[in-house]
């Protein structure tokens, strides 16, 4: 499955909001771990090891 | 352990070689498990053998502990695994905490139809002992094999074929066809030849505890990442040795002061936050280890060969050490052997280099890995460690990726030079390259019945005749279980293996032609292999 850059998520104002909140009151080190536990979450969802790969490049 | 360090295995004894310069066809330096190991399989076939070393004893402390499968299987083989079975502490689960939580239980062998278990730990003088039992016996019954205490080899010459060797007696010569250099991790042999030996140092001392107690903690292994203990360190592990002793091994850092740690007092401060105040335990070994992981380029140069420690250095994280340098000496001597005799041209010993090569890249990288897990180089790397360490603790999915050491399992020698053909369809675990899987049969277990020379393995059907043993198995008579079926032949009706004198699958075919296993076993012995130059 090729990794999508086309806009694919619904009310994108929405879930940036979610994001932020989701840090909200934590300190950089506590929002760094929520970040990676995040990341682990969504790559293994994801699973197709060239589509994580394709993230990895398109993210550096 | 005391007493067992004691007993000199093989006391120095004047030899007539000191007074000519005698000649030798194979010549193995260095008397630890790797060594004996090759010495015995070499003698076994009739191959004259001398193993030179320059202490008596057996090596100080329990040191390695785990043994795997393939290990055991090997010691079946050559004839020593009984006392290995009957000492050892069998074993195959192990539970993985993080601080309170068990986060990871796993099972390594959690398929039945195997003589032998996933690993058993045992302490590694035992293991040298039983081995210079076997070596012994096979003395008894006439095996060409002779072990030299108290002789060091300090100088070689031309090539490796004449060495200088110092005994209590002082220093004598002899010429040798063939030396191969079981020496160890700081190898002299390697420094006396200017060989490189490079790889990754990691910046992390392991203190190693092995204490006696009477507890009744199950059979399994036990790893903590930060531990909950006071003192343990950042990460530690527990595990059942023979004779009621358990193996401690707490992650100490990089900075830090070795007398210190060693102080009886404060390793008993550590093993006492791990088994509580007031526990009873005499300490039986301590030691502090770091460790790295690297490889010689070529593990053949000229007639001198390296084999286990000497070639190639891990972390013990997956018990590869040992295990790796014992399949070393099972892959190099049947090569030897037919090399020797004139069976084969010298290019198979290439083919040793080749296919170690790669089960040391295999060990290396899964060490590393492991490695890379329990101590994070960065602040990114900890970052994530620890993520799914948290993550692990209530989602199946993260439990894989946690890493305390991915236990040792033999290599398929895929692709390289020795292996032929692969005709029969599924079953990835039996294809050609791969190390035979054990299986009960009506009587025994396959392994046992396949020997230690080539051997042809015809499943329903009769294999052609060229020359070399062969075992017809019938599944409807012969498999109980049905685990010849499930690992030799699938959905086939019938199958052909050519198996090596390694238990290595060197072919296989559904239906194969005299011709095809004749061309079979030319690939197998090295006549298609082109002789590599040599430094």
């Amino acid at each position: 499955m090729p990794l999508t850059f086309e806009p694919n998520i619904k009310d994108p104002d929405g879930f940036y909001d979610e994001l932020l909140a989701a840090h909200q009151g934590l300190s950089p080190e506590e929002s760094e771990a929520l970040n990676a536990r995040l990341i682990l979450v969504m790559a293994n969802h994801i699973g197709d090891r060239d589509t994580l790969r394709e993230a990895l490049k398109a993210a550096k | 352990m005391t007493s067992l360090f004691d007993d000199e295995l093989y006391p120095y004894r004047r030899s007539p070689d000191q007074d000519t310069v005698a000649q030798h066809p194979v010549v193995v330096v260095g008397a630890g498990p790797v060594g004996r190991t090759l010495a015995l399989d070499l003698a076994n076939r009739g191959t004259p053998v001398l193993v030179l070393d320059e202490n008596s004893r057996v090596s100080h402390g329990s040191r390695a502990i785990c043994f795997a499968k393939r290990t055991l299987e090997i010691a079946d083989r050559l004839g020593f695994a009984e006392p290995l079975l009957a000492k050892g502490v069998e074993w195959s689960h192990g539970r993985v905490f993080h601080g309170d939580n068990e986060i990871y239980e796993f099972d390594l062998l959690p398929e039945t139809g195997h003589r032998h278990p996933a690993f058993i730990n045992l302490q590694q003088p035992y293991f040298e002992i039983y081995l210079v039992d076997a070596i012994r016996a096979a003395q008894a019954g006439g095996a060409p094999i002779e072990i030299r205490g108290h002789n060091r080899v300090t100088g070689m010459h031309n090539d490796g074929a004449t060495l200088d060797i110092v005994t209590p007696d002082g220093t004598y010569h002899l010429t040798t066809d063939w030396l191969i250099a079981c020496d160890g991790a700081r190898s002299p042999m390697r420094d006396m030849m200017g060989l490189s030996f490079d790889g990754r140092v990691f910046e992390d001392n392991f203190l190693i505890a092995d204490v006696k107690m009477a507890a009744d903690f199950p059979t399994e292994r036990w790893f903590w990442f930060d531990p909950p203990f006071k003192g343990a360190g950042a990460s530690a592990l527990l595990h059942k040795q023979p004779d009621d002793v358990w193996r401690l091994d707490f992650q100490l850092g990089w900075d830090i002061d070795r007398e210190h740690e060693l102080l009886e007092e404060n390793v008993r401060a550590r093993v006492d936050g791990m088994l509580g105040a007031g526990a009873e335990y005499e300490l039986d070994w301590t030691s502090i280890y770091t460790f790295q992981c690297r490889r010689m380029q070529e593990f053949r140069h000229g007639r001198v060969i390296f084999a286990g420690d000497s070639a190639h250095q891990v972390s013990p994280f997956g018990a590869r050490g040992a295990n790796s340098g014992i399949q070393d000496a099972d892959n190099l001597a049947w090569k030897l052997d037919y090399v020797i005799k004139g069976h084969a041209p010298e290019a198979l010993i290439d083919t040793y280099s080749e296919e170690r090569s790669l089960a040391a890249d295999e060990n290396i990288l899964a060490s590393t890995r492991s490695t890379d897990f329990l101590t994070p180089k960065s602040r990114a790397s900890q970052t994530v460690r620890d993520a799914v360490l948290h993550l692990a603790e209530s989602h199946a999915f993260a439990r894989p990726m946690v890493n305390s050491g991915r236990l040792s399992t033999p290599c398929s020698y895929d692709g390289m030079s020795l292996i032929g053909p692969d005709r029969l369809p599924g079953l990835p675990r039996t294809r050609a390259g791969s190390p035979c899987l054990d299986a009960p049969l009506s009587e025994g277990f396959l392994l046992n019945r396949l020997g230690g020379d080539f051997k042809v393995l015809a499943i329903n059907t009769d294999a052609p005749d060229v020359g070399l043993p062969t075992l017809t198995l019938s599944t409807a008579e012969h498999d109980p279980t049905g685990a010849v079926r499930d690992r030799y032949l699938g959905d086939a009706e019938t199958a052909i293996y050519l198996i090596r004198p390694d238990q290595y699958i060197a072919a296989r075919w559904q239906k194969a032609s005299a011709t095809d296993i004749r061309a079979a076993l030319r690939i197998a012995t090295g006549q298609e292999v082109r002789h590599a130059a040599h430094v």
